[in-house]
């Protein structure tokens, strides 16, 4: 990974870990010496078993908990006075996690509620947020009215009425059964294509990241570390036709071979 | 912008619907069943008592409670207010009380370290046996007889709420640290919302136990409570052998406290339907 690009602050990374280190109270060592470069405009995947931390470094990046050593940057954005920097982020969680006496409406509001907005002031961005995942109709209804993959789509009109410049989903569409997670992965692409995100998204599913992704990171586990990283140079927009292509099917087989190589590697360590 | 293919599947649209009452039928008999049951129990009663010539003060007939009720009203309606103004004085008490504590319980680790372990103690001690030393200690009856009741009445909401504002879901306190939430956001938005079926919960079992403090703690008062509440009027007529009187004084007990039931359910009923599974009804 070069890290050449410095001077035009647009092609700097987003994102830059580095040596990044994670071990819980419990004595486990989540992720070991993890460097990882987050470039602008990316979707990257982190593919891997359970356990190999892919999660951790998700969460790390998001700013909930902090590396037990090791460093993360925020090369490309504006920091405060204190120094911290005055990160963009939208977290999108393996549940919809959404307040369930909260309408949807309500929901959608809360990260600019928190940031001290009115109702009133934020009534055409939330929205317009809940228009991107084709819920207006629904702004009244509570989240126990909705669908699985329904709520998944609050989820997402919430993560991105702040705008973010980076989503972060942790196995966003685990969950679901495969139509609806078809359906998302097609909204994902085409609101990263409408919104200009960069998307560090975890997975355990293959298909679901060569799909998705410009590049995947396979990771291991025990210790957590990057094992492989693919490039996926299919131009977008996607759609279904690439799924049944031949360029799709030797990805796919590139990246379950690396992962099987990661589970064996991690395997022989622990044995 | 929107994307295509995003109108809701029927079954959502059906899913959407709030819970239709019930057929009329089965409304009919939720009210029907329980009154048949309650006229039946009223008939045996009375043919027992008939049937074998049981006297008055071993055990009047239900027409005789009913007379005695409408006869005695002057005297019971007012030992039922006296017992109602102290029921709800501290069951209001002890909402307040309640939450305040366990919203400062779970703000600070040390306070919930020094506090809970005597709210506690105060909850095992039975309340009859305290009552006594409270009578000694507070001069006014009513007023010692408030604090019993609100004593006992307190613990529940104390409990069940500490217990709600913790159990917030994990993720959604994640959510909001990552959007920089203060912690009174937290707490205003997040913990009490979260906390609600919990304290309902608590509300339900504080309600009927604030009555069931104020009778306990009339008893433990005695004689000293002159001019006092139903349950001193059930001892009353206990010692003057004025059964029907007893029997009239317990109905309205029993009365009482299927209304601060219904009261608390429909509160809580009122607050969760939106949004609780426990006052969802669903079609199988």
């Amino acid at each position: 990974m070069s890290s050449t690009a410095s001077a035009d602050p647009s092609r700097r990374p987003v994102v830059r870990l580095e040596g990044v280190t994670k071990s819980f109270a419990n004595g486990t060592l989540a992720l070991d010496r993890l460097t990882l470069e987050v470039r602008p405009g990316e979707f990257l995947s982190l593919l891997g078993p359970s356990g190999c931390g892919k999660s951790t470094a998700l969460r790390i990046i998001a700013g909930l908990g902090q590396p037990t050593a090791g460093r993360v940057d925020w090369p490309a954005t504006p920091h405060d006075a204190g120094g911290a920097p005055e990160r963009s982020i939208g977290f999108v969680f393996q549940e919809p996690t959404l307040m369930p006496w909260a309408t949807v409406f309500n929901n959608v509001w809360l990260p600019l509620r928190l940031k001290g907005r009115s109702k009133a002031s934020v009534r055409d961005a939330v929205m317009e947020a809940l228009e991107r995942v084709g819920l207006t109709a629904f702004a009244d209804a509570y989240p126990r009215e909705l669908s699985g993959g329904m709520k998944m789509r609050v989820s997402l009109a919430r993560a991105l009425v702040t705008r973010p410049k980076l989503l972060l989903m942790d196995e966003p569409f685990a969950a679901l059964d495969e139509i609806t997670r078809f359906k998302l992965n097609n909204d994902i692409l085409q609101l990263q294509a409408e919104l200009g995100w960069t998307v560090v998204f975890v997975t355990h599913s293959v298909f679901e990241s060569v799909y998705l992704s410009s590049r995947i990171v396979v990771m291991a586990a025990r210790p957590g570390r990057v094992f492989e990283e693919i490039e996926v140079p299919v131009p977008r927009p996607r759609d279904e036709a690439f799924r049944t292509s031949p360029d799709y099917v030797a990805l796919c087989r590139q990246a379950s071979d690396a992962l099987t190589r990661a589970m064996q590697a991690a395997g022989r360590e622990v044995a | 912008m929107a994307l295509p293919e995003t109108v809701a599947p029927a079954s959502d649209r059906a899913a959407r619907a709030p819970a239709e009452p019930g057929p009329w039928r089965d409304r009919l008999l939720r009210v029907l069943v329980p009154l048949a049951i309650l006229v039946l129990v009223v008939l045996v009663w009375d043919w027992y008592v008939r049937a074998y010539a049981i006297r008055p003060f071993i055990l009047p007939g239900p027409f005789l409670v009913a007379e005695t009720l409408v006869k005695d009203w002057g005297t019971l309606s007012g030992a039922l207010f006296v017992t109602i103004r102290i029921t709800f004085t501290a069951l209001f008490l002890a909402l307040v009380g309640g939450t305040l504590l366990a919203i400062l319980l779970v703000q600070s680790k040390i306070v919930e370290l020094a506090l809970f372990p005597y709210a506690v103690v105060l909850q095992v001690t039975p309340i009859v046996a305290i009552a006594p030393l409270i009578l000694i200690y507070v001069p006014d009856t009513q007023a010692a007889v408030l604090l019993c009741a609100f004593i006992v009445t307190f613990f529940p909401i104390l409990s069940n709420t500490t217990q709600g504002l913790k159990s917030v879901d994990h993720n959604l306190l994640n959510l909001f640290e990552l959007y920089g939430a203060s912690r009174w956001q937290t707490l205003l938005l997040l913990k009490i919302p979260a906390a609600q079926p919990y304290f309902f919960a608590g509300l339900k079992i504080g309600g009927g136990l604030a009555l069931i403090a104020a009778v306990v703690a009339e008893f433990a008062a005695g004689s000293a409570g002159a001019g006092s509440g139903l349950a001193f009027r059930i001892l009353e007529s206990q010692y003057r052998l004025n059964i029907p009187r007893l029997f009239a004084g317990l109905i309205l007990l029993s009365a009482t406290g299927v209304v601060i039931f219904w009261m608390t359910s429909l509160a809580s009923h009122l607050a969760l339907r939106r949004w609780h599974e426990s006052a969802l009804t669903r079609e199988t």
